[in-house]
């Protein structure tokens, strides 16, 4: 594996679209759910151990080459909000237009092919991972880290925070991330040998709940 | 090792009887569950889960099963809320909860809500496979502690297959002992109750239903497939039944262009 490699698919900066997208935290901030550094960290730290969780086990039997197909439908049926469905798709397909540029290849082609309004992210992910020769633990700490940086940062935005709190709450969580990632590996590996029912499918009924409400809402500042 | 622990089973077989209504050829229950048949209503046969005693305490396994086949309509409650307690040698208890409905089946599983005691450790897996064509509407209320105490440690998963296909695979973990944040802004902020209605019905493949937010703490998610998440969370038992009970008008077909 390539230690580069990984950085720049983990990287902020991929131009993938991920900038656009808060987590949910932009529907918590404006429910009055997160107000600080405080509420921010255990706003991560449920995202982290729910679709942080779930979408490494997903990134992490993609890379491990289950069939993307079936990895897509256990992602829908383990995300009910058709926004964050849909959020989730476009944040897929600008990922795989980055990383074909990036990575090219037949699998990454055939991904496209099946799926041209885009697989649900973290599909596309652990097939990027595959493609840019990077393992099932990788991937799993992309998705990850990206599950609580994404709502770190746009937090930064949305609240004024300052960014070195911003940073501490995700020096904090990166213990735990681990874990989580860890976890994530050995859930894909039952799923190479029992299906995509070993997947994990812990659920955020608040994230649900509010990324509906946060998809028809005037003047928001993230698309999810 | 929860040696101490009481296995209890109970089955329900219910089978068109040719005549326009639903037999039930099986009805049968071990242990401190019983199910016994209540009035029923037209074509829909009903039965009532009564637990014997409140539980499953800790190192308890409770297994229920219901089977509806073709054409044969059976609706599920419970005659009391289920309370998850502590056992008296401690540890896990177990709930699998089994519904299969065939082709042309319909099954209403409505039982009360279940709550989970301090000091309790209860995980509930509920599986529910439908061939195509099969209906269902299946509500699960969990409640947090009783009123003004902590909650146990409480899992709850819940899966719907369609024709084999996941349509929702969801699990909640909450209580002490469960992994960090089930109580922060992500999952459940403080809210002491939570629950879903599924309704799965092939008429929501020509009618989709339109995604919405009715009320605070209430959304109504169409799932991929023939079939809807009506999701809540709200502070207590009451008021999550109140939001709950407003889903049904939610299923009416979708507006064109609804905000």
């Amino acid at each position: 594996m390539s230690r580069a490699a990984l950085l720049v698919l983990a990287d902020g900066r991929f131009p993938a679209g991920g900038h656009a997208h808060s987590g949910g935290a932009e529907a918590a901030v404006h429910a009055g759910r997160i107000t600080g550094a405080e509420s921010l960290e255990s706003f991560c730290r449920g995202r982290l151990h729910t679709a942080g969780l779930v979408g490494a086990a997903l990134a992490a039997s993609a890379a491990l080459g289950v069939d993307p197909v079936a990895l897509d439908a256990a992602a829908d049926a383990r995300t009910p909000s058709p926004a964050l469905r849909a959020a989730a798709r476009r944040l897929g397909r600008q990922l795989l237009r980055a990383v074909r540029a990036a990575w090219p290849g037949d699998e990454l082609d055939a991904l496209g092919r099946r799926f041209p309004k885009g697989a649900h992210q973290p599909v596309v992910l652990g097939a990027a991972a595959r493609a840019a020769g990077l393992g099932a633990e990788d991937a799993a700490h992309c998705a990850v880290y990206e599950s609580v940086g994404g709502p770190a940062t746009a937090t930064v935005r949305l609240l004024s925070l300052d960014p070195f709190d911003a940073t501490a709450v995700l020096a904090r969580l990166a213990p735990e991330a681990d874990r989580v990632a860890e976890a994530a590996v050995r859930a894909a590996r039952r799923v190479v040998r029992e299906g995509t029912g070993a997947l994990p499918a812990a659920s955020a009924p608040l994230l649900e709940i509010h990324a509906e409400a946060h998809a028809g809402r005037a003047g928001r500042l993230f698309a999810s | 090792m929860n040696t101490a622990g009481v296995r209890a089973e109970a089955e329900i077989r219910a089978r068109a009887d040719g005549r326009g209504g639903t037999a039930l050829p099986v009805l049968e229950s071990r242990g401190p569950l019983a199910v016994r048949r209540t009035r029923g209503s037209g074509a829909t046969a009903h039965v009532t889960l009564v637990g014997a005693m409140s539980g499953p305490h800790g190192g308890d396994h409770f297994t229920v099963r219901a089977d509806v086949g073709p054409g044969a309509r059976l609706r599920v409650g419970s005659a009391a809320a289920t309370l998850a307690l502590p056992g008296q040698h401690g540890g896990q208890a177990r709930q699998d909860v089994r519904l299969t409905v065939a082709a042309g089946g319909e099954l209403h599983w409505m039982p009360e809500p279940l709550i989970s005691v301090t000091g309790s450790e209860l995980a509930v897996h509920t599986h529910v496979d439908l061939a195509p064509g099969a209906r269902l509407v299946l509500r699960e209320e969990l409640v947090l502690g009783r009123t003004g105490e902590d909650p146990g440690r409480l899992t709850s998963r819940l899966t719907v297959r369609v024709d084999g296909r996941p349509v929702l695979d969801q699990e909640l973990d909450c209580g002490p002992g469960a992994e960090g944040g089930w109580d922060g802004p992500a999952v459940l902020g403080g809210h002491r109750a939570v629950g879903q209605l599924v309704a799965v019905d092939p008429e929501f493949e020509d009618k989709p239903v339109a995604p919405g937010v009715p009320a605070d703490g209430l959304a109504v998610l169409p799932l991929t497939g023939p079939a809807v998440l009506v999701s809540a969370v709200a502070p207590d038992a009451l008021r999550l039944r109140r939001l709950l009970d407003r889903a049904p008008s939610a299923f009416a077909p979708a507006a064109p262009a609804s905000a």
